[in-house]
């Protein structure tokens, strides 16, 4: 015997399993339509790949999944696609969502599908895309892409395959009755998964409750020694995946972790059948075995049902009686949620419909204070302490929440179901949690817009700089052209003036005598001029030219010639002095 | 077939808070049987009387806040703390001071903070402190145990509790009160001595706490509450006993036995510190906050200057309760250890 452990907390609420496994499981036929909402699994919705009118064969791909976590979804049966559109859907919010509807013209006529030929010849990746193509999502409850999930992490190697058939929810017993009439093919689909995996072991664990499953399984794994049949004593909520852990390996999974993270696998026994029936035949997941229970049905008991049934045609024909019906729940009456509209489709992962009585599941009475008596922590898998979370819950105290660890809550309902003053504490944790993730967006959106503005701000400041940075070229450059040209000497009219100024300044100066050199300069100027005018005059002498220019020419000479005279005295008494 | 939406879970256990009380109620009856049997009939009246009125009381402040009675009378926790307070107060007290201790449980404790479940200290505990500091002598006679002198019967216990004036009971010293103001005896000399002390703990006293044990016995299997509290300050009691028990010298603070069978030894571990409302949350927080009353007991009953210790202790470890809480958080699913407290 494998030792197994134990979890903390935990609860023994009333089973009620009997009532629906006196029959075996039985076809629910093919309804006059099915409903198949596009999102039916944790991840994108699909997207569709028919249009109105268009015919449509049993198994045929009708939507394809968007993206690395979705998954295709196929038509239940043969018909035509009469819609696409909002229908009610089983959705803890209540609200219709996009569904694509055929109405079935009961042929039930199949695609041409194939198996492989033997699935040890393929590779894990090859198997991993016909797992992804037959649209199989965890069939637990979850309803996690399941290609996706035994794809993993790369590089990590998987040391356990754990298969879940614990089925601790009270009332169903889909995965029971699943195992006392398939075991063969859930080791089949076992033997699949570890083909892919490799893992060095496989454990099947269950709870003691169920005697006809264990021997059932252990009988066909006598055949196929390949994995080891587990049972462990009833308590919930042991089927939860962390518990289950726990129970057969003794580890946790680290908190914000996934099993993956300590070399671990968790998969639903109907997943495992779902998978065998994909990779050997071929078959995409279109159906699933549901429970309808609860004592406002005549004859509880489990069907084989198309997805997209309306939950309507199952309870019909389990023998609903309406007017003791008042309120329908979709999975088990510990973590199972309302459902308003008995139109809205079984999905993939409708494991249980329970249609209790008044008298059965009473409406709980008002809350009374709560006064900390400490049988919610007893109770807590999870080892909270779901009194200080309430009281923080209260009080909004959304720091204390996370100090406390509410986001590790697995919504049991463990605390609730023992809590002698009937406060609805799971719904306060929703609550809180809703709170803080809207926080956390908003604060990312506040943050997001603040860098947006900064980047802005930054962007403005930027341009003005380079504005300026251009005009400082602009002048540096002006400055630099006006040097260039005085140094190549070339015409600079400011220039010249103003050179023109300091010569006549310094003839001026010259004139009256103070500076001697520049007297002299002055003289040789006067000199040269004089030279200049009486060639000039010799010239027009010689050409002959006009009286009045030559006489003007000759008036010239004689003034400059009397200047230099000055000119010469002046600098010879200065010379003198 | 209108349907209902409503949140999971959808099952629920059949526990009520109705039924912790009347079952702490009913664990009260073997100490009830016991005390009257060995005290007489005073401590029947006094809790007749402090459930008249504590009920009033209660019902009182729950008009004024606006709340529904019947919804909040059914939960049973005001009678609760009106048995436990009359229980803990000395048999034949007079009406108004049973009258002004309730009221302080119910109204000032309890209702004021925001009632059952808001309250920081215990309420009937706080009751008892108000009397003990405003009263002391009257919260000091003890009547004597059957077979020490006579017991009255229910008429003179209800003389005793609504005509006090014409009243005259015998009052005596209790076994807390011997050891106490033991002045130089061995231990063995004192119990030669004084035959209030019977053979372990005091004739009466005795039989009485093992009554209360029985009953906290029956609601620990009952799952009312956890072993946790109770253990541990019977187990720290038992502890400051043996360290200064001094091998029964005169300056000896009394054998462990002693401790554990005297006063409200028992009374106080299964009906008084296990109070959930007011003690710490976790099982390690439990463990302290019995731990620490069971030292304080002990503290207040050998160098106090009180009666009986069970009442101070309580309230210092509620006051401390929080405290406690801030840094017993337990391991969490997953996680390596508690988050660190900031």
């Amino acid at each position: 015997m494998r030792r197994v452990y134990d979890f903390h907390g935990g609860i023994h609420p009333a089973e009620n399993k009997h009532q629906s496994v006196r029959s075996g499981i039985r076809s629910a036929g093919v309804p006059a339509q099915l409903i198949l909402p596009l999102s039916q699994h944790i991840g994108a919705a699909a997207r569709p790949v028919v249009t109105v009118g268009d015919y449509v064969l049993k198994g045929q791909v009708i939507a394809e999944a968007a993206g690395h976590v979705s998954a295709t979804l196929h038509a239940p049966s043969s018909g035509r696609i009469s819609g696409i559109e909002d229908r009610p859907i089983p959705h803890p919010s209540g609200l219709p969502a996009p569904c694509i509807v055929i109405d079935c013209d009961q042929q039930d006529l199949w695609t041409p599908h194939q198996g492989v030929a033997d699935y040890r010849d393929c590779d894990a990746s090859e198997l991993l895309e016909l797992i992804s193509s037959a649209g199989i999502a965890g069939m637990g409850g979850a309803g996690f892409p399941t290609a996706v999930k035994l794809m993993g992490k790369p590089g990590r190697s998987v040391k356990t395959l754990i298969i879940n058939g614990t089925e601790c929810e009270p009332y169903i017993t889909a995965d029971d009755i699943l195992m006392r009439e398939r075991a063969a093919d859930i080791l089949e689909g076992v033997a699949i998964l570890q083909h892919i995996l490799q893992p060095e072991e496989t454990l099947l664990g269950l709870e003691d409750n169920k005697p006809e499953a264990i021997a059932a399984l252990r009988e066909a794994a006598a055949s196929a020694s390949h994995v080891e049949i587990v049972t462990f004593p009833t308590k919930y909520p042991s089927g939860g995946e962390k518990q289950l852990i726990e129970i057969l390996t003794g580890k946790q999974v680290p908190a914000g972790g996934l099993p993956g993270d300590i070399g671990i696998v968790c998969q639903n026994v109907g997943t495992a059948v779902a998978v065998r029936d994909a990779v050997i035949y071929g078959r995409p997941l279109i159906s699933r075995i549901t429970t309808v229970t609860g004592d406002a049905v005549a004859t509880p008991q489990n069907f084989e049902v198309l997805l997209g049934t309306p939950m309507q045609h199952l309870l019909d024909l389990a023998g609903l009686q309406p007017e003791r019906c008042e309120r329908l729940v979709m999975g088990g009456p510990m973590m199972g949620f309302t459902v308003t509209n008995p139109q809205a489709p079984i999905v993939k992962t409708t494991n249980c419909i329970l249609a209790p009585t008044t008298a059965e599941l009473p409406p709980p009475p008002p809350a009374q204070p709560c006064i900390r008596c400490g049988l919610c922590a007893e109770a807590c898998p999870a080892s909270l302490l779901p009194q200080q979370l309430f009281w923080f819950a209260q009080g909004k105290e959304f720091e204390k929440l996370e100090q406390h660890n509410l986001f590790d809550c697995i919504e049991c309902g463990a605390c609730s179901w023992v809590c002698p003053s009937h406060i609805p504490l799971v719904q306060y944790y929703r609550a809180s949690k809703a709170d803080i993730l809207q926080q956390r967006r908003d604060h990312a959106k506040s943050e997001q817009a603040r860098e947006r503005f900064e980047a802005r701000q930054t962007r403005l400041a930027q341009e003005d700089e380079e504005r300026e940075a251009k005009r400082a070229a602009r002048k540096a450059a002006a400055e630099k052209r006006t040097q260039l040209a005085t140094q190549e000497g070339g015409e600079d009219p400011i220039q010249a003036a103003i050179d023109r100024a300091k010569a006549k300044k310094a003839a001026q100066q010259a004139g009256t005598g103070t500076e001697p050199a520049a007297a002299a300069s002055a003289l040789d100027t006067l000199r040269q001029k004089l030279e200049k005018a009486e060639q000039r005059l010799a010239q027009s002498h010689a050409s002959g030219e006009d009286a009045k220019i030559v006489a003007a020419l000759e008036a010239s000479a004689e003034r400059l010639r009397g200047k230099l005279t000055e000119a010469e005295s002046a600098a010879s008494e200065a010379g003198a002095s | 077939m209108s349907l209902m939406r409503i949140s999971s879970p959808h099952a629920h256990g059949t526990f009520s808070t109705g039924m912790v009380m009347r079952q702490v109620l009913l664990a009260t009856v073997p100490g009830l049987f016991l005390l009257t049997l060995f005290f007489g009939f005073g401590t029947l009246v006094n809790v007749a009387w402090a459930c008249i009125v504590g009920l009033a009381c209660e019902a009182l402040a729950l008009s004024l806040r606006g709340r529904s009675l019947a919804f909040y009378l059914k939960d049973g926790s005001a009678l609760v703390t009106c048995v436990l307070l009359g229980i803990a107060l000395p048999p034949y007290s007079p009406w108004w001071l049973i009258a002004v201790g309730v009221a302080s449980s119910i109204l000032m404790a309890k209702q004021l903070y925001g009632g059952l479940g808001y309250n920081p200290f215990n309420p009937a505990m706080v009751g008892y402190v108000v009397l003990l500091i405003s009263f002391p002598l009257q919260m000091s006679s003890w009547a004597p145990p059957r077979g020490l002198g006579d017991v009255p019967g229910l008429w003179e216990a209800l003389q005793a509790c609504f005509l006090p004036a014409q009243y005259d009971g015998l009052t005596m010293a209790t076994p807390l009160d011997i050891l106490r103001q033991n002045q130089g005896l061995l231990m063995e000399d004192l119990w030669a001595q004084s035959p209030q002390l019977g053979r372990w703990a005091g004739v009466g006293w005795e039989w009485v706490n093992l009554a209360f044990l029985a009953g906290g016995l029956w609601l620990l299997y009952r799952r009312i509450f956890t072993w946790h509290a109770p253990v541990a300050m019977l187990a720290s009691l038992s502890l400051m006993a043996a360290l200064f028990y001094d091998g029964g010298s005169s300056s000896s603070g009394g054998s462990p036995v002693f401790h554990l069978l005297s006063g409200a030894t028992m009374f106080g571990a299964f009906f008084i510190i296990t109070d959930p409302v007011s003690s710490a949350v976790s099982v390690r927080g439990r463990l302290v906050f019995g731990a620490l009353i069971g030292v304080l007991v002990y503290l207040i009953r050998v160098w106090g200057n009180y009666p009986d210790a069970i009442a101070f202790a309580v309230l210092i470890a509620n006051f401390a309760a929080p405290f406690i809480d801030h840094y017993t958080q337990p391991r969490v699913y997953g996680h390596k250890q508690p988050k660190s407290p900031e």
